[in-house]
């Protein structure tokens, strides 16, 4: 699970804030392409908006995305991931705005030219593996061989095997092999991993290297920070149908963390430690503590008698970028 | 487009034809029915002489013959229609009471040729006109019926089930996403279907017609044009329920909301002949009326194409409304 923190009413009692994002966590960031890029976008997505009778699923979205590029959208269940990911698919309509692919309007070439692997699929009953895909390749104008899919997917031995028997990872094989079975140019995975146990994703993952590997475009949309980590060029962090912040994971980290973070049990926490100047996060049982002055805060919280048996000191991970955006704990 | 429309094709028949429990099923109901029937229906014949009167209705005290006991006189608005019933030993004799008294009598008919005399004592100047023609048993007229009736539960359920299914599951969403098109989807549906029925029909005509000793009167390409026309209505009125709902519990009931009104009246078990026009106006809004009407004409008059015209395209027509209907309302996922 999505590790949970709560974070203290920092701003309240004046210890101090990183609040370095001067639009406030709810605003969205307008994308500002890197002037390379902007010939190079192979999708653009302008102003989507996506109203449902009782909600804005999403909210005013705009990026582009480079060829060759991982980009992953970030965010907890129901930021609006899967809307914006169907949006762009061209399986949902927005209310408003438009999503544009190399230039012109979703329209014929984008369907011989994307592949996507929706968060839930269903296929045709009684079909082999290899006879799945063959009914995808045989959608396409153009694409791999069946075989080749096959060998990609690392499928050899399930090839003869009624799709309706295989495990979930290997069930996400099979859907990630239709996807890729018309050499799209740009390919959509929706929450790929969600439900495989942690070797099954690893394996996954796997998978989507060897693809990047082959400069294809992906838009992926987790709420497995590890994994947008692991395996995204660019992200976007989205919550409640907006985008509050885009970029490298690392660019992102190192412009709103100056910081280490040090987490410590909070029984080892005295009431005495509080008075410290210290940035503070509360988080269940535990209590992190950001600073840019690790060497400083040590001999603060051992002036303090805190002891330090139990300390932890971790660079900041996309997890706590994102709390640090929404202020509030993340929805798994 | 072809490209793709065959690739559907393909993997649906694979779908079904592994689907061993629903294969067999298609295929043995209608034999067991038919065979039933036969068993049911080849007992003694109805005890009554049945003599047509050439009248809108029958008056008993035009003629001293019509208070005859025994006798069951029916009205034959239509003297054409009357003459086709003798002919096939539906009713022992035809009769116009209007002077000259006339009556026509089928020679090859035992019951005939005594109701004949019982006729000739009451009317000896009555002119006596012949036809001939065997007798059409009712396991020969049902067989059009049986058939039929495989044909409709084939089309309306299987397809529409099918399509529910997918779009149910998210695979109608998945195909979505790749170039396929609505109209290629269901024309491909539409021709798995065909295929199928049309093989599953020849299986049961040979069988079935062995079995009961049957002779198809007219010639078979015409009847297979009919078979065809009829799935392709069939499939098409299935798919104009399946195109937008993703409920199979409301497909189901829609689907049976239209089967038993044509399992009723569009004259599989019995003719509709002397039902009430407003039943016969509403037995004619069904393709399957005019399939069977069709089917039975070729079958055990021999028609000819001209003489089914109006069938075929009743049939063709409507075919090509419920596609359009159904690839308009088409949707691929879930609202």
């Amino acid at each position: 699970m999505v590790h949970v923190a709560r974070r203290a009413a920092t701003a309240a009692n004046g210890r101090g804030t990183r609040g370095r994002n001067p639009l406030g966590s709810r605003a969205c960031v307008e994308p500002q392409p890197h002037p390379d890029r902007v010939s190079a976008a192979i999708l653009e997505v302008r102003d989507l908006v996506k109203q449902y009778p009782a909600t804005t699923a999403v909210d005013g979205v705009s990026f582009r995305v480079a060829e060759g590029v991982c980009f992953g959208l970030l965010g907890p269940n129901g930021a609006g991931k899967t809307t914006t990911i169907e949006i762009m698919e061209g399986i949902l309509p927005p209310t408003a705005g438009e999503v544009r692919y190399r230039g012109d309007a979703l329209g014929t070439r984008f369907r011989e030219e994307a592949g996507i692997l929706f968060q839930k699929t269903a296929l045709q009953d009684f079909l082999t593996v290899r006879q799945s895909i063959a009914l995808f390749r045989g959608l396409y104008a153009r694409g791999l061989d069946v075989e080749e899919v096959i060998r990609l997917c690392a499928l050899e031995k399930l090839a003869d095997r009624d799709s309706r028997k295989l495990s979930g990872g290997q069930q996400q094989r099979l859907l990630l092999a239709i996807a890729l079975v018309n050499d799209p140019a740009v390919l959509f995975l929706d929450e790929p991993t969600t439900g495989l146990d942690p070797q099954a994703r690893r394996s996954f993952w796997e998978l989507v290297e060897s693809i990047k590997a082959r400069r294809k475009t992906i838009i992926l949309t987790t709420h497995y920070m590890e994994e947008a980590e692991l395996l995204c060029d660019e992200i976007a962090i989205m919550d409640r149908g907006r985008i509050l912040a885009m970029g490298a994971p690392r660019a992102l980290l190192a412009e709103h963390f100056a910081e280490v973070l040090l987490e410590l049990p909070r029984r080892d926490f005295p009431p005495a430690a509080r008075e410290l100047q210290l940035n503070l996060i509360e988080g269940g049982e535990r209590i992190e503590i950001s600073t840019p002055d690790l060497e400083g805060t040590l001999r603060a919280l051992l002036g303090a008698q805190v002891p330090l048996q139990h300390l932890r000191i971790r660079p900041p991970n996309l997890e706590d970028l994102f709390l640090e955006l929404t202020g509030s704990e993340l929805r798994p | 487009m072809i490209g793709r429309l065959l690739a559907i094709l393909h993997a649906r028949n694979l779908e079904f034809l592994r689907d061993r429990g629903t294969l067999l099923f298609t295929t043995l109901l209608p034999i067991a029915l038919v065979v039933g029937m036969g068993f049911v229906f080849s007992g003694p014949e109805r005890p009554l002489f049945k003599v047509g009167v050439i009248a809108p209705r029958i008056d008993h005290d035009a003629d001293p013959f019509l208070h005859e006991r025994y006798v069951q006189f029916v009205a034959e608005p239509e003297a054409a229609v009357g003459m086709h019933r003798l002919t096939h030993q539906e009713i022992d004799l035809l009769l116009d009471v209007h002077a000259p008294v006339r009556y026509w009598v089928n020679t090859d008919s035992p019951k005939g040729y005594i109701i004949e005399k019982l006729l000739l004592a009451s009317h000896p100047e009555a002119q006596r006109q012949s036809v001939a023609g065997a007798a059409v048993r009712y396991v020969d007229w049902l067989f059009p019926g049986i058939l039929g009736m495989n044909m409709m539960f084939s089309c309306l359920f299987g397809v529409g089930y099918v399509v529910v299914r997918y779009r149910k599951s998210g695979f109608l969403k998945r195909l979505h996403a790749t170039p396929l098109t609505a109209f290629e989807f269901l024309s491909a549906q539409v021709l798995s279907r065909l295929i199928l029925i049309l093989f599953v029909t020849a299986v049961l005509y040979v069988g079935i017609s062995t079995i009961i000793g049957f002779h198809n009167a007219g010639n078979l390409l015409l009847l297979i044009l009919v078979a065809v026309l009829s799935a392709l209505s069939m499939v098409a009125l299935g798919l104009t329920i399946a195109a937008r709902f993703s409920s199979e519990e409301l497909v189901g009931g829609l689907l049976n909301v239209l089967t038993w009104p044509m399992m009723l009246l569009s004259g599989i078990w019995f003719s509709l002949e002397g039902s009430p026009r407003w039943v016969q106006w509403v037995a004619h809004i069904f393709p399957l009326t005019h399939a069977l009407d069709a089917a039975r004409a070729v079958m055990l008059d021999g028609a000819g194409i001209r003489a089914i015209a109006p069938n075929l395209l009743y049939l063709a027509a409507t075919a090509l409304a419920f596609l359009a209907f159904g690839a308009w309302s088409f949707r691929w996922r879930i609202d």
